[in-house]
């Protein structure tokens, strides 16, 4: 299982927009993903209620984990998303 | 015998529009508990379908819709394919539940979650909650929420309209709005007024009307007239007719009496979407910019760089112009993320307006110093004032922000608060201008909640004793030589626009698609009828007495249809 630990950029956290983007790129792919605090059950990356539900915020620490074909080129995707500000997505 | 052919509500947005009702569906349904008629396995799958369905017309209508619209629906389509609610359907489904009912509680069980997290997320379970009665309305095969598909031009009647209903609203296919609750001040009013369609607001009886009803609705009168004859239709038509004909005459010219006295006539506007329409309907500037609408929902303040740009568009389009800045204005009721005061039992006399700012001074500093760059190098007539003064002290703590932070402008009070009012001649020495929020003032010197229909009998600008206070208010400011205007919905009323010139008031600021209405009202008037207009108001009883005193003191508006 592959896992990377990305720090939120300053902006408004993790919720709809920047949810959006990110979950839909996980769900485009076959692994089985997962986001959460370091140290506690990550949730379904697929899931857009429930990373919205982590309420994860600008400047906190998290933990994505990748299992399946690809997870490594995946979880390089997903890092970029999470660490482009709001607004950076043009 | 009550009259049974006719509803009276608040009119607020002026023409008459007659055609069949329209009904906006508001609620659906809670589903029963228990089993459905098919096995586990086929409940499951009413309820994927149902759900597919409502995403797949999410997306279709964000097509349609593109911009912003388009990211927030497919957004709310994301919602309804997420697969843990899936599985949480399916959980229920397979423990013997209906579908409706499962889908019903997987939501339920979401929105909890999302509830706890603050404001920026509560403003998702209305999204939330939205596709959860779509999916609930497929499954129960009753109407789905919000606007219904319109077929012919139509008279839609509502509780009351939100924002997210309106969003794509075909202005040619409504006639008029007739809504049971909301005041003049409530989204419905403000939308109805900005498109120019006709509305009658906080209405009782407009609920009941079973849709296909034939029914005129009168938005100066606030008459909603049942089946009416078509002599009636055909009068009020033409009462509407004179109006736009007056409209059309006076054109854009700046707002004056009929003898030439001077009443500049002012754009209340958001931000600078907004300019284009003030211009447009011949605002001589901006009297009301609410600056908080950047600072709302967000979870965190917006940068200077992010404000001066904002300012800088709108104080650009109204190069060689006057535009009053409200600064931030927020507060339990419109709660900020990043500036929590916690719960307060009573939001409306809590850490609101400027008191937030003076308990977080860097706010204040920051928007001050960002209006300060933006001014720099045009002819834009920079005024700034702060919401929710209530003494000399606050006006003076707000003077030395502004001087602390470089501002070049001049610096006025906001009038919303009665004390204010009844002490202007001493504020008077401390401000450069008054202006009247009489959205507040109203609220304050009723204690009448402006969002609670019960009451809104109280909330009316015509009340007498609100008048006094704006008497007051110009008495102070003309001891010291600086000028009062009113930004709130009071202006935007014709009739109330030219008492308000009658009481002293040197300016007017409403939403823009009320400045022909009362700039035609004042062009067909002297500044001695308008005086005594507002001495007839003064000595009503009550706000109607008052209302109808005034307009017998102004006999042009029947005239003109206004």
């Amino acid at each position: 299982m592959a896992e990377i630990t990305v720090v939120l950029p300053p902006g408004v956290g993790l919720h709809a927009r920047p949810a959006a983007l990110f979950v839909g790129a996980a769900a485009k792919s076959s692994c089985d993903v997962t986001i959460g605090r370091p140290g506690e059950p990550g949730v379904n990356a697929k899931s857009i209620l429930g990373v919205m539900g982590l309420g994860a915020k600008a400047g906190e620490e998290m933990v994505v984990t990748a299992e399946g074909e690809g997870s490594d080129e995946l979880l390089a995707g997903l890092k970029e998303i999470l660490e482009t500000p709001e607004g950076g997505h043009a | 015998m009550p009259d049974l052919t006719t509803l009276t509500g608040v009119g607020v947005s002026p023409g008459v529009g007659a055609g069949p009702v329209v009904r906006v569906v508001d609620s659906v349904p809670e589903p029963k508990q228990g089993p459905g008629t098919g096995s586990a396995e086929e409940e499951y799958a009413a309820a994927a379908k149902a759900l597919e369905d409502v995403a797949a017309d999410l997306e279709d209508r964000g097509q349609r819709a593109g911009g912003e619209a388009q990211e927030v629906l497919s957004a709310q389509a994301m919602m309804a394919r997420d697969p843990d609610l899936a599985v949480g359907i399916k959980q229920r489904t397979d423990a013997g539940s209906n579908a409706a009912r499962a889908a019903y509680d997987a939501f339920g069980a979401t929105r909890e979650v999302l509830l706890t997290l603050g404001e920026y997320f509560a403003a998702r379970v209305t999204d939330l909650d939205d596709i959860r009665n779509r999916t609930v309305a497929l499954l129960l095969d009753v109407p789905a929420p919000g606007i219904p598909e319109l077929t012919e031009p139509s008279i839609l009647v509502a509780m009351d309209l939100a924002p997210a209903d309106t969003a794509l609203i075909d202005k040619s296919m409504v006639l008029a709005f007739a809504t049971q609750e909301g005041g003049p001040t409530s989204h419905t009013s403000i939308l109805a007024r900005n498109l120019g369609i006709p509305a009658v607001v906080g209405c009782p009886g407009v609920r009941e009307l079973a849709p296909g009803t034939y029914v005129m609705v009168d938005g100066s009168s606030g008459k909603v007239v049942i089946d009416p004859a078509p002599e009636m239709v055909a009068e009020l038509a033409g009462r509407d007719e004179k109006r736009r004909a007056a409209l059309a005459a006076v054109g854009n010219a700046p707002g004056m009496t009929s003898d030439g006295h001077s009443v500049p006539l002012l754009a209340n506007i958001g931000g600078a979407a907004d300019v284009e329409a003030a211009l447009a309907n011949g605002a001589e500037g901006v009297g009301l910019f609410r600056s908080e609408l950047l600072f709302l929902d967000r979870q965190d303040a917006p940068s200077e760089d992010e404000q001066y740009g904002l300012y800088r568009a709108v104080l650009e389009g109204f190069a060689g112009k006057k535009v009053v800045v409200r600064t931030l204005d927020a507060g339990a009721d419109k709660p900020l993320p990043f500036l929590p005061f916690g719960e307060e039992p009573n939001p409306a006399m809590g850490v609101r307006g400027l008191r937030i700012c003076m308990q977080a001074p860097d706010i204040m500093h920051t928007q001050l110093h960002a209006l300060a760059r933006a001014a720099k190098g045009l002819d834009t007539e920079l005024w700034v004032m702060a919401p929710m003064i209530a003494d000399v002290y606050e006006a003076l703590w707000f003077r030395e922000a502004c001087k602390k932070a470089g501002l070049k402008a001049k610096i006025g009070t906001m009038v919303e608060i009665p004390a204010a009012a009844l002490r202007s001649r001493h504020l008077g020495q401390v401000a450069e201008f008054f202006s009247i929020g009489s959205n507040d003032l109203t609220q304050y010197t009723f204690a009448a909640d402006r969002q609670i229909g019960s009451v809104a009998r109280l909330q009316d600008a015509w009340q007498p004793a609100l008048l006094d206070l704006v008497a007051a208010t110009v008495a102070g400011g003309q001891v010291n030589s600086i000028p009062t205007g009113v930004c709130g919905e009071a202006a935007a009323d014709p009739a109330l626009g030219c008492v308000l010139v009658g009481l002293g008031v040197t300016t007017l600021s409403m939403s823009s698609g009320s400045l022909p209405g009362v700039r035609a009202a004042l062009a067909a008037h002297t500044l001695d009828e308008c005086r005594a207009a507002a001495a007839a108001a003064q000595d009503a009883v009550d706000a109607a007495s008052a209302k109808e005193a005034a307009r017998a003191a102004l006999p042009k508006l029947a005239e003109l249809g206004l």
